[in-house]
């Protein structure tokens, strides 16, 4: 029906700070196709993780959508009320997130927790939910499943409950699920085997995955198409051999030069140096210039459109005296 | 779960023991004399000393203890020096009194107390919560006596609507529920403050766990979310504050018996205190230090109900 499952256009958003009203997402689109992974990269701090809270509409109370749409299978979700909202969530789109040690509730069994979305959207009586659970556990590789059934999360291993996590996610079969970095607060070989997990689900439930990371190695995992997103913009998006392959913004150069598989966090000081501006610092130009190794005069002034050759996005004037003529350029602001 | 009581109950035995001590070198080190009360102003001094001889006090102080400590561990608390009767027959007549009490004060406490945390929680920042916080800073400074007495003047005294006192039904039935509501609420205002502070911090902290916002992300609707997925957690501190609350309740029940002339436990201690009947305090500190023991043991089997991380081996 929709060649876009998701499609997300201008998306601005804000918080209400001491300061008053900070902007941390400046207008970002991109789309998302159906069974289509989109790894969404950057800094900590660039927005990944409100963008993200923005799509199911779990932005914390102090944040708002100021600009833009996103639009699933056509309706703006902005536009929703809470309840309608509430009713997508876990249903059509879930969420995991990166914490699986704290993510679920410390005082219901695995069992219950598991259920309840069964219960809400797909009105389940509790020996089918049981039974959909059970089998939901056995997909995302939990043995015995029906002894996990009433365990306590503390019973279980961070691996073991991110498992749980995507069962949880995966309960009513979403069509966008959305995973927050679920695999930096786990270790290296459990990490491998959740993203394998992904990938695999992923397929048998024909669902599109909007990952964020910080870890090229997670990116070159799992990825489709890459979204580099660097303080509160998409500097660079495109498929993911583009990306790694040619990639034209000096950011997406610097995050590639960081040795790869290894994390960002650590290496990116090396590779770019400098730090992301805060939210209250006013940045004229390119919002890359201050750390950008070729910056130029018009960088520090003008603020660079999106030039776009064969879905390939990049956010740098750089771009415009290498393919004028043959890029079209999207001019924003 | 049942070794954990067990053992507890063996330490009561001894914590019961260190208490009989303390509180008999207490009473006997304090200035003031049962005989010379007894015996009243115009006792000789060969009446006084006759009056020691009967009550034993002119026995070595750790024999009188030792004395004292076997009637215990045979089940008997002694005989009060005013009134020759049984200590326990006299404290158990007067127990469904304070236990009536320090019930009906409780359930006032979490009553008021828990709803108002939550909803101060809810509504941060808010007027409710303003005033929520500003009251319980209020419920803890009061002192119980005052507002007890203001409590009489204005509902029982102009109003007329409850009795001024005393308290012989139990507070279930109806003429019991308004003996009982002005002391009830008078004891347990204390204790609804402290709740509502720990409510609220508790719940302040959990709307904020990962896990709210894991249940939200599962499309849970927002009341459950709060009162479902918040609650039961924000509840685990509360209980330990409720816990130790009631301790203060029993403590408590010494004033608010005497201002509303309720014929409990409490004022039968300050009338033994006042008259130096040493038996009569000893017996009913122990009982208060019991009962307290025994809500503590079950607040800790409460805790491991609600709280699936807590066992005891
Ligand atoms: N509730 C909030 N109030 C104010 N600022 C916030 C809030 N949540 C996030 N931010 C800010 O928004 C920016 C983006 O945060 P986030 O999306 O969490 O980054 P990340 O890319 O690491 O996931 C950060 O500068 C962060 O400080
Ligand atoms: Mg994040």
């Amino acid at each position: 029906m929709f060649e876009h499952i998701l499609e997300v256009k201008d998306l601005g958003i804000q918080f209400k700070t001491a300061e008053g009203f900070l902007s941390a997402v400046h207008g970002i689109s991109f789309n998302v196709k159906r069974g289509e992974t989109v790894c969404i990269v950057g800094e900590s701090g660039c927005g990944k993780s409100v963008s993200a809270l923005s799509l199911i509409g779990l932005l914390p109370n102090n944040g708002e959508v100021y600009k833009g749409a996103i639009k699933f299978q056509g309706k703006d979700l902005t536009k929703l009320t809470s309840d309608e909202i509430r009713k997508l969530r876990g249903n059509d789109i879930s969420m995991i997130f990166q914490e699986p040690m704290t993510a679920l509730n410390p005082v219901f069994t695995i069992g219950y927790q598991l259920r309840e979305p069964l219960k809400i959207h797909q009105g389940l009586n509790k020996a089918r939910a049981n039974q959909v659970a059970i089998d939901l556990l056995r997909q995302v590789g939990i043995s015995v499943p029906e002894q996990r059934m009433k365990q306590y999360p503390h019973e279980l291993s961070g691996g073991m409950r991110q498992r749980v996590m995507i069962a949880i996610a995966l309960a009513c079969n979403p069509k966008i699920l959305i995973a927050d970095e679920p695999t930096t607060a786990l270790d290296v070989t459990i990490q491998a085997q959740i993203l394998e997990l992904l990938n695999d689900l992923k397929q048998r439930f024909e669902t599109s995955v909007v990952m964020i990371t910080h870890d090229m190695g997670v990116v070159a995992e799992v990825a489709d198409r890459v979204i580099v997103m660097y303080s509160g913009e998409i500097v660079e998006q495109g498929d993911v051999e583009t990306i790694f392959n040619h990639p034209e913004h000096p950011y997406t150069q610097g995050l590639l030069a960081s040795v790869p598989n290894v994390d960002l966090e650590q290496d990116i000081l090396e590779a770019i140096p400098g730090t992301m501006p805060n939210l209250e610092e006013q940045i004229s130009g390119c919002r890359f210039h201050p750390r950008c190794p070729f910056a130029t005069d018009k960088c520090r002034e003008t603020k660079p459109d999106i030039f776009s050759i064969d879905q390939h996005d990049v956010r740098c004037w750089l771009k415009e005296a290498e393919a004028d003529g043959q890029a079209s350029r999207i001019i924003s602001n | 779960m049942v070794t954990m009581i067990i053992k507890r109950l063996i330490q009561l035995i001894f914590l019961l023991i260190g208490i009989t001590f303390i509180v008999f070198m207490a009473m006997h080190i304090a200035p003031g004399d049962p005989a010379s009360i007894i015996g009243g102003p115009t006792a000789t001094q060969s009446d006084i000393l006759a009056i020691h001889h009967r009550l034993g006090l002119d026995k070595p102080i750790i024999i009188q203890y030792l004395d004292y400590l076997n009637g215990i561990l045979h089940g008997d608390l002694g005989f009060s020096f005013q009134t020759n009767r049984s200590v326990a027959q006299e404290i158990w007549t007067r127990l469904p009194n304070t236990i009536d009490l320090a019930i009906a004060s409780m359930i006032v406490a979490i009553i008021i107390g828990v709803p108002a945390g939550i909803i101060s929680a809810l509504k941060q920042n808010s007027w409710l919560d303003f005033s929520s916080t500003t009251l319980s800073l209020a419920g803890i400074s009061i002192p119980n006596f005052w507002l007890g007495a203001l409590l009489i003047l204005v509902f029982a005294v102009n109003l007329q609507w409850l009795p001024v006192g005393g308290l012989d039904t139990p507070f279930w039935t109806f003429k019991g529920f308004k003996e009982i509501l002005l002391p009830a609420i008078t004891l347990g205002t204390g204790s609804a403050a402290m709740i509502a502070r720990m409510s609220r911090s508790s719940m302040l902290e959990i709307i904020r766990a990962d896990f709210v916002r894991t249940a939200r992300a599962k499309g849970v609707k927002e009341h459950m979310v709060i009162w479902v997925h918040c609650l039961r957690n924000a509840l685990i501190p509360v209980v330990t504050v409720i816990g130790l609350n009631f301790g203060g309740l029993l403590g408590g029940t010494i004033i608010t018996e005497q201002v509303f002339a309720i014929n409990g436990v409490g004022r039968l201690m300050v009338e033994s205190i006042a008259s130096r009947d040493f038996p009569m305090v000893q017996g009913g500190v122990l009982l208060i230090a019991f009962i307290f023991v025994i809500v503590n043991l079950v607040v800790d089997i409460v805790y491991a109900l609600i709280d699936p991380r807590i066992s005891y081996q």
